[in-house]
């Protein structure tokens, strides 16, 4: 146990280490917020979707070589994000539907993408690490540190200032629209927030990973609290300990960091049930 | 002659290619007590959410008059399956009623409070403010969606099926909640499927579906009447 105490302060030494947790945190808790609204409205899956057209669109960044990708996965996630939030009632295709179609369509146009036209010698190599986060968490630059910073503090803000509109137009949005809430633009601000997050994401734990990130907590936070509030606020600060944990611990034991912060979150959700069904007597 | 506080001018209203109601004209009188009656598939929600400007009419069109503003109108919907197992406290939703007339302000302030909580004493949900709204009964919860209603709004209320799903004692008394907020000057505007209720409390009858009549009950009765004696002779 000590020695492990040791290597851990010797790793805190090395700022990547520490970009890797400041990161990982703030990623973490932004994306728990969302879940809450995201799980109740029935999009658990939009999460899964948005990060596979994530997926697709890096790939096509590699195609074109571009400077900066984020210049390519960024725009194309929040179109995406942007079309499947409006899919409401009034689609040929239903909301779940829509999810699963965009979904896969990217994924295979992503991996066809790679396959066909890559300049890497090792394919296969990238498109795991596209999928289940790679190691790139622990090669953060410090600019890309600040960004990450930055993005997390303005959509904590956002959420803290339309707190009520958020949980207003999720609660009943025919209600909202009646009395003269302008739905429609929180959806979009939700839309963008979520593909922005989720692009953030991406380096942590992947492509197919990050819906663990936007369920486990809500849900696991739903099964102990009953108000909106509390459950926002235990579905934030259960993702912030599991994401603490789950670094420190893949750092140990030299696994996967994503998959180990998912086993973490899957972890507690379980927790959490116990604890629920001890709390309300079921 | 008062200005009506909404009048809907040749109404159309329906689905792409399908026409469901055509060419309705009415208007609503501020205190009226309006049931929407009609056969199911006949429109009546289709029109509420129309008068809401949820969704846009076909053709013609719907005015606001009277003084009445949007944020003047209270609504409670069918519930849905999302809000069913909604982790929410009663607070927290009556409080989210104000939202209309909050613009761009975060927060709540103590006026707003104030307002949530007289509106759920007088809906008599007070003692359950800190309740989580998924175990309460099928008749609180439709208190606690009144409660919200009249937070947005005093002037004018739109109830959509308030008492599906009740049973008889709930549903009584949710129809006398009704009938005193009409009798304390709330127009009323409601859809049932509860023809003998709408007849024993509404002020105005509007009939969709096979035969239209909009008017005042004692006129809706006495066509009802007319209409059966005629169906009498006919068969005789």
């Amino acid at each position: 146990m000590t020695t492990s105490f040791e290597k851990l302060a010797l790793y805190m030494d090395y700022p990547f280490v520490r970009y890797a947790l400041i990161v990982g945190v703030l990623i973490a808790l932004c994306s728990s917020l969302l879940g809450v609204t995201l799980v109740l409205r029935r999009f658990s899956f939009i999460g899964d979707g948005l990060s596979h057209v994530a997926f697709g669109a890096l790939a096509v960044a590699t195609v074109l070589q571009a400077a900066n990708k984020m210049t390519v996965v960024l725009p194309l996630t929040l179109l995406a994000a942007v079309l499947l939030l409006k899919t409401g009632k009034n689609t040929v295709i239903k909301g779940d539907a829509a999810v699963a179609m965009i979904s896969v369509t990217s994924l295979a146009f992503g991996y066809l993408l790679m396959n066909v036209f890559s300049t890497s010698p090792n394919v296969s190599g990238d498109v795991c690490g596209t999928l289940f986060g790679s190691t790139s968490i622990l090669t953060l630059t410090k600019q890309e540190v600040t960004f990450s910073v930055l993005l997390s503090v303005v959509v904590m803000l956002l959420f803290v200032f339309f707190y009520q509109k958020i949980f207003a137009v999720t609660f009943d949005e025919d209600f909202a629209r009646a009395v003269g809430v302008c739905a429609g633009r929180y959806n979009l601000m939700l839309a963008v927030i979520i593909a922005v997050i989720i692009v953030l994401a991406m380096n942590l734990v992947g492509s197919l990973l990050i819906s663990a990130f936007v369920i486990f907590p809500a849900l696991s936070a739903m099964r102990i609290f009953r108000t909106f509030l509390s459950v926002t606020v235990c579905a934030a600060t259960l993702s912030i300990l599991c994401a603490l944990a789950g670094i420190l611990a893949s750092i140990l034991a030299g696994t996967p960091v994503g998959a180990t912060v998912v086993a973490m979150d899957a972890a507690a959700f379980l927790a959490c049930c116990v604890a629920g069904r001890i709390k309300h007597g079921v | 002659m008062p200005q009506p506080q909404i009048l809907c001018e040749n109404l159309s209203l329906g689905y792409e290619g399908e026409t469901i109601v055509k060419d309705l004209s009415f208007a609503v009188e501020a205190g009226m007590y309006l049931c929407i009656v009609g056969e199911n598939g006949a429109g009546k929600s289709t029109l509420m959410k129309t008068l809401l400007g949820l969704r846009a009419p076909l053709s013609g069109r719907v005015v606001y008059g009277d003084g009445l503003k949007k944020r003047d109108v209270g609504y409670l919907s069918q519930q849905t399956d999302v809000q069913r197992d909604f982790p929410a406290s009663v607070r927290e939703i009556v409080l989210s009623g104000c939202q209309g007339r909050m613009g761009l302000r975060p927060f709540y302030n103590r006026d707003e409070k104030e307002t949530a909580e007289r509106n759920m004493a007088r809906m008599g949900v007070a003692e359950l403010a800190d309740r989580c709204y998924r175990d309460l009964s099928g008749g609180q919860q439709q208190r606690v969606l009144l409660a919200r209603a009249l937070c947005a709004a005093e002037k004018l209320l739109f109830l959509d099926e308030p008492v599906s799903g009740l049973d008889p004692t709930v549903t009584a008394d949710m129809y006398r909640i009704i009938g005193e907020l009409n009798q304390a000057g709330v127009t009323i505007i409601m859809i049932t499927h509860d023809v003998a209720e709408a007849l024993a409390c509404a002020t105005h009858i509007l009939h969709l579906g096979s035969r239209f009549f909009f008017g005042t009950r004692d006129d809706y009765l006495r066509e009802m009447r007319d209409a059966a004696s005629e169906k009498e002779a006919r068969t005789a």
